[in-house]
């Protein structure tokens, strides 16, 4: 059962070939068989989960329910929700529990989803490992030595492992991406604006998007169907009508333009990784798209100005984890100052806190626009790149990141080293652009992902593209040695 | 030496929206702490802001009240600083872009003077909650219902010259906000708070010397006296060769004492920038010119229509629409009475004394229009002399009921009757022969003064209820004989 996509199981629900209970056991008996072993869930809300559940079988039995009703997904530890913890992956938040819903999870509780449970993730989604998690690293279902990329790691390892069909995520620099990359799945960033961001914790707030990980881009499209909404309790969320997700799935390629930027193709892209990306541009090509040749001339200086910054705002947005109201609060504060200082530093970890002391400088007097207003101006440029590109193409194809899956411990000593894993990730998020990982191969045994970028709002056009090489490729179809 | 005080203000104005500027919860005063504040004023993770828009609809109308170019594009930013009554560790506030750009105030000193003060510039931000520190051996509380209430803080040029003009300028903009209905004006609540910025100088000299800045004055009173202190403290300082440190005070208004809070050095970097929560504002000409309409009437314009209208002087009206309820107060009067000048001086005189010492406000005055204009109508019809009239107010005040029923119960009716006055002055010159031959004799210059006599005796047997007119043509005629 754990085998079925998200749209075999609308289907199967449908049939009455299983009951939403059935498939939710099977998947909780897995999470407690297996997720010693990937820790790719934070909390598992199992009572939660069948309580769904059986609302869901009464809602399906009575014929009127929802598509995606009974459907078993998780949510990343980002997402509040309401009676449940939600940690956020940090000391901090460990005992925090929200008296509100996430948009995204009350958006599901609606289409009647069931809760599987919460995902580990890196520290405030601060990471591209899932090493900095104050739970412990998630691994790769792939090669258990390997992280699973970060943020989203835990999201991508369940999903990977088949400890949930599909899983909610969130990305700031590439963090939906990147996993998706590492652990071989679908993984969509959508468009600024496109989801709602209210009850999702945020990292940096002009660049946090909420998206999806999934098996296939045909459940990406379903799920995004219910995740996508206009909230007016979200300011930066664009008032806009969702369209049907599935609807152009099936559009033929022929005439599709794709752009190739030069610049994603340098220095620090893996021979291998660089390889399976050029076979997947031949089947397009095969698909009938036509390949072009484009530049976006101020990709270097993405990882930069994303480093000014994402740390900027987190430094502001993380001001509210103080000991004073929730979160955590050090034991016998001598004076306010005291109180402060030690629930800060016992609270966050590492990257968390050299994220805040970086925005911080960033933005204190005298630095202000050397760095932060600099900054500000890169990503108009690098904005301005993908809108001169978009003039003549419809999709812009990549790599997601440089290599496969690394080692533990490997980039944890090398701050940069571990930043630039976003290194061509980053730029979208910067310039406020959907994005969209598939798996186009494995080096090493180990996935690596193909990553599509489109206009704005021109999601359904990613996943068509999505779609059409998962219909010609096996890529998606290959699960990690030993899951069963 | 002579020295030149130097004065320029921020001025903290609570908005009466109905809620509070990013989230849906009340801005109502003194409730239970912490029963109106909501997971946005509380700063739970993963909530956002969203602007009111009501708030910034009074801050156009401020804007538009101080002859203010309106900011069509407002960024609003954060403000670092960590203290347990702010609780998302900064403060949403504006500051390259705020809605109001620079303006002016004109005042009336009184006199004929009168003063431009320049507003540099007023712009939207988002107040603190409280903390408490009695009742907490050892701790403090918070209270978080104000954090969130909306603020407009203005910002003047360094303008005004002495204290008068600047509790004129306070004065003068109290008036304004609340004849807008953008602000309480309860200023014991905390509704309007003053930031005094005091330097001074050698008269003559151009450069401005080093300013304190006195925070938090919540009464017109302390703002005075609290300039006075200041001033005199700094030309002491200067006098005796010292230097003024740029400084931090506050103003105790119970013990009539200042002390230094901070220094200039210990101050924060905010680490200001635009808060991505929030996205700018653009307010268009069609946006500006609604509100502009829906302003109600300025004191400025009131001022002129009550001149116009009724005939008022232009000081009095002044005085009248300083306050809109006492402005509201004199038009109902008059309305009923039908007798503009009598009214505003007593509005003015009588009245005001009478609130002032009883501590109520014009707008929930016992004394009301209707009470007030039926003392004026029989003023004014000749039945009560104003000696009398005070008396009747008296006991209007004193909740006996209407000028008439108080006149007929206490029998205050003046005498015109030409009969009973007649029956009085015969009586007096009848016992002061001396006196009325006295009179007979002077010469005609002479007896204006001595007619006086006559008067108060002729006042005091009729208990002051004699009509003065009436009573004089009387005597005049029987002395002449």
């Amino acid at each position: 059962m754990h085998q079925f996509t998200i749209a075999e199981l609308v289907t199967g629900l449908r049939n009455k070939d299983f009951s939403s209970t059935e498939v939710t056991q099977h998947y909780l008996d897995r999470i407690a068989r297996l997720d010693n072993t990937y820790n790719s869930y934070i909390t598992v809300t199992a009572d939660i989960a069948l309580q769904q559940a059986a609302a869901a079988d009464k809602r399906l039995a009575a014929g009127n329910a929802p598509a995606l009703c009974g459907v078993p997904i998780a949510h990343k530890d980002i997402f509040c929700t309401t009676g449940v913890r939600t940690s956020c992956a940090s000391k901090m938040l460990d005992k925090f529990i929200a008296p509100y819903n996430a948009t995204i999870v009350e958006n599901y509780l609606n289409s009647g989803t069931v809760m599987l449970g919460k995902t580990n993730m890196d520290e405030f989604a601060m990471g591209s490992s899932n090493e900095t998690s104050w739970y412990g690293p998630v691994k790769n279902p792939w090669a258990i030595d390997c992280v699973p990329g970060g943020s989203s790691g835990g999201s991508a390892a369940a999903v990977a492992a088949h400890l949930a069909p599909a899983a909610t995520a969130s990305d700031t620099g590439g963090s939906i991406r990147q996993p998706a990359a590492l652990c071989g799945l679908t993984g969509i960033k959508p468009t600024y604006g496109r989801v709602s961001r209210w009850g999702m914790i945020a990292f940096a707030s002009s660049l946090d998007q909420a998206g999806i990980l999934s098996r296939t881009a045909e459940d990406a499209a379903i799920l995004l169907n219910d995740m996508a909404s206009y909230d007016a309790k979200d300011s930066t969320c664009v008032e806009r009508d969702v369209p049907d997700y599935t609807a152009d799935l099936h559009k033929s390629l022929k005439g599709l333009r794709i752009g190739v930027p030069k610049e994603y193709f340098g220095e620090g892209l893996n021979p291998q990784t660089a390889k399976l990306v050029e076979d997947a541009i031949k089947v397009y090509e095969s698909l009938g798209a036509t390949i072009h040749s484009v530049s976006l001339p101020h990709t270097h200086l993405a990882v930069p100005a994303y480093y000014v910054i994402a740390p900027a705002e987190c430094s502001a947005n993380l001001s509210r984890f103080d000991g004073v109201r929730y979160g955590h609060r050090c034991e016998n504060p001598k004076d306010l100052n005291d109180l402060y200082m030690r629930s800060r530093s016992e609270g966050f970890g590492a990257e968390v806190k050299r994220r805040i002391l970086v925005g911080a400088y960033a933005l204190s007097a005298g630095y202000y626009d050397a760095y932060y207003s600099k900054a500000q101006k890169v990503r108009r440029l690098i904005k301005q790149d993908f809108i001169d590109a978009f003039a003549s193409v419809d999709v812009i194809l990549g790599p997601t990141s440089p290599s496969p899956a690394f080692q533990f411990g490997s980039k944890t000593k090398d701050p940069v080293a571990m930043y630039l894993e976003d290194i061509y990730t980053i730029a979208t998020n910067l310039a406020g652009l959907p994005g969209l990982s598939i798996p186009c191969g494995l080096v090493d045994s180990k996935p690596v992902g193909l990553q599509l970028i489109g206009n704005f709002f021109a999601e359904g056009q990613l996943l068509n593209a999505a779609h059409q090489f998962q219909q010609a490729t096996h890529f998606h179809q290959q699960s990690a040695p030993g899951i069963e | 030496m002579q020295w030149e005080t130097v004065i320029g203000l921020e001025v903290h104005v609570q908005l009466a929206t109905n809620t509070k500027i990013f989230s849906g919860a009340s801005t109502a005063f003194g409730a239970e702490p912490n029963t109106q504040a909501c997971a946005i004023d509380l700063a739970l993770p993963g909530t956002l802001p969203v602007a009111n828009e009501q708030a910034f609809r009074f801050a156009t109308m401020f804007g538009l009240a101080v002859n203010a170019e309106i900011g069509k594009r407002s960024v609003f930013e954060r403000k670092n600083y960590f203290y347990p009554d702010l609780p998302k560790g900064y403060q949403t506030t504006q500051l390259a872009e705020p809605i109001v750009g620079p303006g002016f105030v004109d005042l009336e000193l009184g006199e004929g003077r009168t003063k431009r003060v320049r507003i540099h510039h007023a712009h939207l931000e988002e107040d603190a909650g409280k903390s408490l520190h009695e009742d907490f051996a050892g701790m403090s509380g918070i209270d978080l219902n104000r954090a969130g209430t909306p603020l407009i803080e203005v910002v003047t040029e360094p303008d005004m010259r002495s204290a008068e003009e600047a509790v004129a300028f306070a004065k003068k903009l109290h008036s304004i906000v609340t004849s807008l209905e953008i602000c309480d004006g309860e200023m014991s609540q905390g509704s309007m708070r003053f930031d005094v910025n005091i330097s001074v100088r050698p008269k003559g000299q151009e450069k401005l010397g080093t300013r304190t800045e006195t925070k938090n004055l919540n009464s017109f009173k302390f703002m005075e006296e609290a300039i006075a202190l200041e001033v005199e403290r700094q030309i002491d300082v200067l006098e005796d060769g010292g230097k003024i440190i740029q400084e931090t005070r506050l103003y105790n208004g119970d013990t009539k004492k200042a002390r230094s809070m901070r220094s200039k050095e210990d101050s924060n970097d905010y680490r200001y920038f635009p808060c991505p929560d929030l996205l700018p504002v653009i307010l268009d000409d069609d946006y500006i010119e609604s509100v502009r309409k829906q302003m109600p009437e300025l004191p400025e314009a009131k001022r002129a229509r009550f001149v116009e209208q009724y005939g008022l002087s232009s000081y009095d009206a002044g005085q009248i629409t300083m306050d809109k309820f006492a402005a509201a107060f004199f038009e109902a009067a008059t309305e009923i009475s039908g007798e503009a000048k009598l009214t505003a001086n007593w509005i003015m005189a009588d009245l005001g004394a009478y609130l002032n010492r009883t501590e109520q406000r014009i707008d929930h005055s016992p004394v009301t229009p209707r009470l007030l204009a039926g003392l004026v109508v029989r003023i004014k019809d000749g039945t009560l002399s104003s000696k009398i009239a005070k008396q009747v107010f008296e006991a209007i005040c004193n909740g006996e009921g209407d000028a008439d029923t108080i006149i007929e119960t206490k029998g205050l009716k003046q005498v015109s009757d030409t009969g009973a006055l007649e029956k009085i002055i015969d009586d007096i010159l009848a016992a002061n022969i001396a006196q009325v031959e006295g009179y007979r004799a002077a010469a005609e210059d002479k007896r204006a003064k001595m007619l006086g006599f006559f008067v108060g005796q002729a006042m005091k047997a009729s208990k002051g209820q004699a009509n003065p007119q009436a009573l004089n043509e009387l005597l005049i005629k029987k002395l002449n004989g």
